[in-house]
């Protein structure tokens, strides 16, 4: 019998917590046994609606504890604490190919979780539900400071931990979408490093002139975080993810200018032009693209352009001359770069010319191509625009949802401990134990 | 190009709400290394208001508030939350001040710092520092400026379809509206009125009446609210206000109207309770017929609140009524019995409302009791309101 019950009790605490904080979901007061779904709704910055839910049975006191029981239905499964966030897909009616990214950071993503009576799926919106609350889930730690950087034509932003510092450095690159994309610096300083994202594929000077920039366009970046006051010079490292991986490697490995502590790779390879300028790098790529490939769904894979790995070097990165620590981050199932055959081929390398001991490589099984910041909804595949290219192409990215969520949780942890270690000194930090 | 790194200071959760704990960790010292953690904090009147503990790092150099003992600054021991309720106005300060915040819809910013060494702490600049935000109102709750059928106040509703229990809460003799209070109830799931009601005079004691049951009504006819579970919060003269409200309104009178299912569900709380000012205390008291927690501090300065709750737990218990009555008493525990890890005041200022005469009220309380008191009383407090107004049957059989 479907009695309506009153007075059920929702709480998600923190109400207010960082990207990469755990919640604890609590429903209270329900009648014991019954049968109630837990969902939670965030609408985005472009206005598309996302949802997530999972059904439970409330035990002998009422009592429903996500992050200790199982959900037996809905867009996850199993005890899975931060389930509401991963598993967010957009609502049915949904244009295809969607893809979760906040672009203005200084605001909190706000969810609202709520709790309903029976195992449901679907027509929510016409349903009341018992309870629901707002939670706000924040990029930037309170006293962190955003600061654009135009200095030297660069297009960039600067986020500074709140303090008197000094900070280590960071700088972050993404991929070939280009844009001044902000969250993952953000969050990174709200951990405590000064982090620059860089825009280097859209920056305005490429806007406005229509040429790509080159090598001394990152060094500009390296040398402005460098002398900033606040920034502790001889303690930078570098953070990219896909094409961005490309950048760090070549800088961490030929440039005079930049001296990195520590880089962090995700999702890309060593294999390029070495000489190359970007664009050059890009045509490279360009070149190849006969060996693009389509899925069933007529999704795009990239992956083979850069396979098989040559043999050439001048057509790879020479790791072997890294000297500073590197973390490698792979999804084995990536459909865009052939991230698991380079990280192999980088390790052989490195094995070879005996600066292996830096080399880290963290490899996650049916992990796909986008390995972000943690709770970050997967995307396994979403409409994407190169700079190259007029029109916006369905795009595989690779991954399987519960796998690749695990796989950003897990490399985040890592990557925080490993830039922990490499800037700060010290080991063991205790102060990722709650995420 | 600065070289030093320095060490590594945090605070989880960064953003919280006011009643909710938060870990202070500072890492990366030197192991066996002196620091002073502080707090500081600017109130909107633009004082400024600190708090310090003196710690040293263990051998992987780390200090952790939560864990660590604090040898001396305004707090001792082990204590995660002595940054705040031991917070009191910087030297050179004037005397009297009173630490409210009158804005609820941004947060109390408190910024955590670690300084190097014990003594003398202040003459350096900190190694690191953090801010933190303290908030009265969760993500979603609406807040609403009441001004209708002549009552003042302002309505906080939480997010949520409804409909909730229901609050009126009440401040004391210093008048004017605090906001505070009800709107962390609202956080905590109660429709919460605070209402502005200026003096209490008692020679028109019936005409004040009607203020506060028109009030109440504001709240249980709200849609969103569950009629016969609303309640009644007051803190001084505003308990006072709750005793003559539930013992004598109309609209807690058992009778054969409507609103008699109204009464056995309303639900009391006092605090501090003075009853000089009633002629026939027993006559009042007698007639409560709802669950009632009474909070007070035994050093309370203000009002005789030992004495006066000694009366009415007796009233209570001749008029047959003891099984409605809770009572929590706390040592060394003064008058302002606040929300959780606010700062303690021993004396502050206050403005006489007839006078206008400013004097020094000497409220009581010693902070380290005070502050327990304060802790562990709204624990019981939203136990108590949870089991009465949430979990309880909706209708009670009469006694």
């Amino acid at each position: 019998m479907d009695r309506k019950q009153c007075c059920v009790k929702l709480s998600v605490q923190p109400s207010r917590g960082l990207m990469d904080e755990k919640f604890i979901v609590l429903v209270q007061n329900a009648l014991p046994g019954s049968q109630l779904t837990i969902r939670a709704l965030h609408r985005c910055e472009d206005g598309h609606s996302w949802e997530a839910f999972g059904h439970y049975t409330a035990d002998t006191i009422g009592t429903i504890n996500v992050s200790d029981d199982p959900s037996i239905g809905g867009t996850y499964s199993g005890v899975e604490q931060m389930g509401l966030l991963w598993s967010f897909r957009p609502i049915p009616g949904s244009k295809p190919g969607l893809r979760m990214r906040k672009k203005n950071i200084q605001t909190p993503m706000e969810v609202t979780i709520s709790v309903y009576q029976g195992h449901q799926t679907e027509g929510f919106a016409d349903l009341v539900p018992l309870s629901g609350v707002v939670v706000e889930r924040w990029y930037m730690a309170p006293g962190v400071r955003r600061i654009p950087v135009t200095e030297g034509g660069l297009t960039a932003a600067l986020f500074l931990p709140s303090g008197p510092g000094p900070f280590p450095g960071l700088l972050d690159l993404w991929g070939g979408g280009g844009q001044l994309v902000e969250y993952r610096a953000a969050l990174l300083a709200s951990h405590g490093f000064a982090s620059m994202a860089i825009d280097y594929l859209t920056a305005k000077i490429t806007m406005e002139t229509g040429k790509m920039v080159d090598n001394q366009y990152f060094e500009t970046a390296y040398r402005v975080l460098q002398q900033h006051p606040q920034v502790c010079g001889s303690k930078i490292a570098m953070i990219g993810l896909s094409f961005g991986t490309s950048i760090t490697l070549k800088m961490a490995v030929y440039s005079e200018v930049i001296k990195l502590s520590a880089a962090v790779c995700i999702s890309g390879s060593h294999v390029q032009p070495v000489d190359g300028s970007v664009e050059e790098i890009l045509r490279f790529f360009q070149k190849n693209g006969d060996k693009t490939r389509f899925s069933e769904k007529n999704e795009v894979i990239w992956r083979d352009l850069l396979l098989p790995i040559p043999t050439d070097p001048s057509l790879k990165v020479n790791v072997g001359r890294l000297q500073c620590p590197l973390l490698l981050v792979v999804g084995e199932d990536d459909q865009n770069w052939p991230a698991q055959e380079s990280a192999l081929d980088i390790k052989e390398m490195m094995a070879r010319a005996g600066n292996s001991h830096l080399l880290t490589v963290l490899s996650y099984p049916n992990a796909g191509h986008l390995i972000e910041p943690p709770y970050t909804t997967h995307a396994r595949s979403s409409t994407f625009k190169t700079i190259e290219i007029e029109e916006k192409v369905m795009c595989l990215w690779g991954g399987q949802m519960v796998e690749h969520s695990r796989a950003q949780e897990d490399a985040w942890k890592k990557i925080l401990v490993f830039l922990r270690e490499n800037l700060y000194g010290g080991r063991n930090p205790t102060s990722f134990s709650h995420l | 190009m600065t070289q030093v790194v320095p060490p590594i200071l945090s605070v989880t959760p960064s953003r919280a709400l006011v009643d909710e704990k938060f870990k202070v960790l500072v890492e990366n010292l030197p192991p066996g290394c002196p620091v002073t953690v502080r707090s500081l904090h600017q109130s909107e009147d633009k004082h400024d208001w600190e708090a310090y503990g003196h710690y040293i790092s263990d051998h992987s150099g780390v200090v952790s508030v939560s864990e660590d003992l604090s040898y001396g600054g305004t707090y001792t021991g082990k204590e995660p939350m002595g940054l705040l309720w031991s917070m009191r106005p910087v030297p050179g300060s004037r005397p009297g001040l009173r630490l409210r915040k009158m804005n609820v819809c941004t947060p109390m910013l408190v910024t955590i710092s670690v300084h190097s060494g014990h003594e003398g702490f202040r003459d350096k600049a900190p190694l690191a520092s953090v801010l933190t935000e303290r908030w009265y109102m969760a993500p979603g709750i609406q807040r609403i400026s009441i001004n209708e059928q002549g009552v003042q106040g302002t309505l906080f509703i939480p997010p949520g379809p409804g409909p909730f229990p229901g609050l009126l809460d009440m401040w004391g003799g210093g008048g004017g509206l605090l906001e505070y209070r009800a709107a962390l109830l609202a956080s905590h799931g109660y429709v919460s009125l605070a209402l502005d009601y200026l003096g209490f005079d008692q020679e028109s004691e019936n005409l004040e009446l009607k203020y506060f049951e028109t009030a109440f009504n504001i709240i249980k006819d709200h849609p969103q609210v569950m009629p016969d579970r609303v309640g009644i919060f007051g803190l001084s003269l505003g308990s006072l206000v709750a005793v003559t409200l539930a013992a004598y309104s109309t609209i807690t009178k058992v009778g054969p109207c409507l609103s008699a299912r109204v009464n056995e569900d309303n639900q009391v709380i006092w605090k501090d309770v003075g009853l000089e000012f009633i002629t026939d205390p027993s006559n009042i008291v007698g007639r409560i017929n709802c669950p009632t927690l009474l909070v007070n501090g035994c050093d309370d300065q203000n009002w005789p609140t030992v004495e006066t709750a000694e009366d009415v737990a007796r009233l209570m218990r001749e008029a047959g009524k003891e099984h409605l009555l809770s009572r929590l008493a706390y040592p060394d525990t003064g008058h302002l019995i606040e929300p959780p890890f606010s700062p303690h005041f021993r004396a502050t200022t206050f403005v006489i409302r007839s006078s206008k005469e400013k004097v020094i009220l000497l409220w009581g309380g010693q902070t380290k009791p005070h502050s327990d008191a304060q802790e562990d009383s709204w624990r019981k407090i939203l136990s108590f309101l949870q089991f009465h107004l949430y979990c309880g049957p909706s209708l009670k059989a009469k006694i």
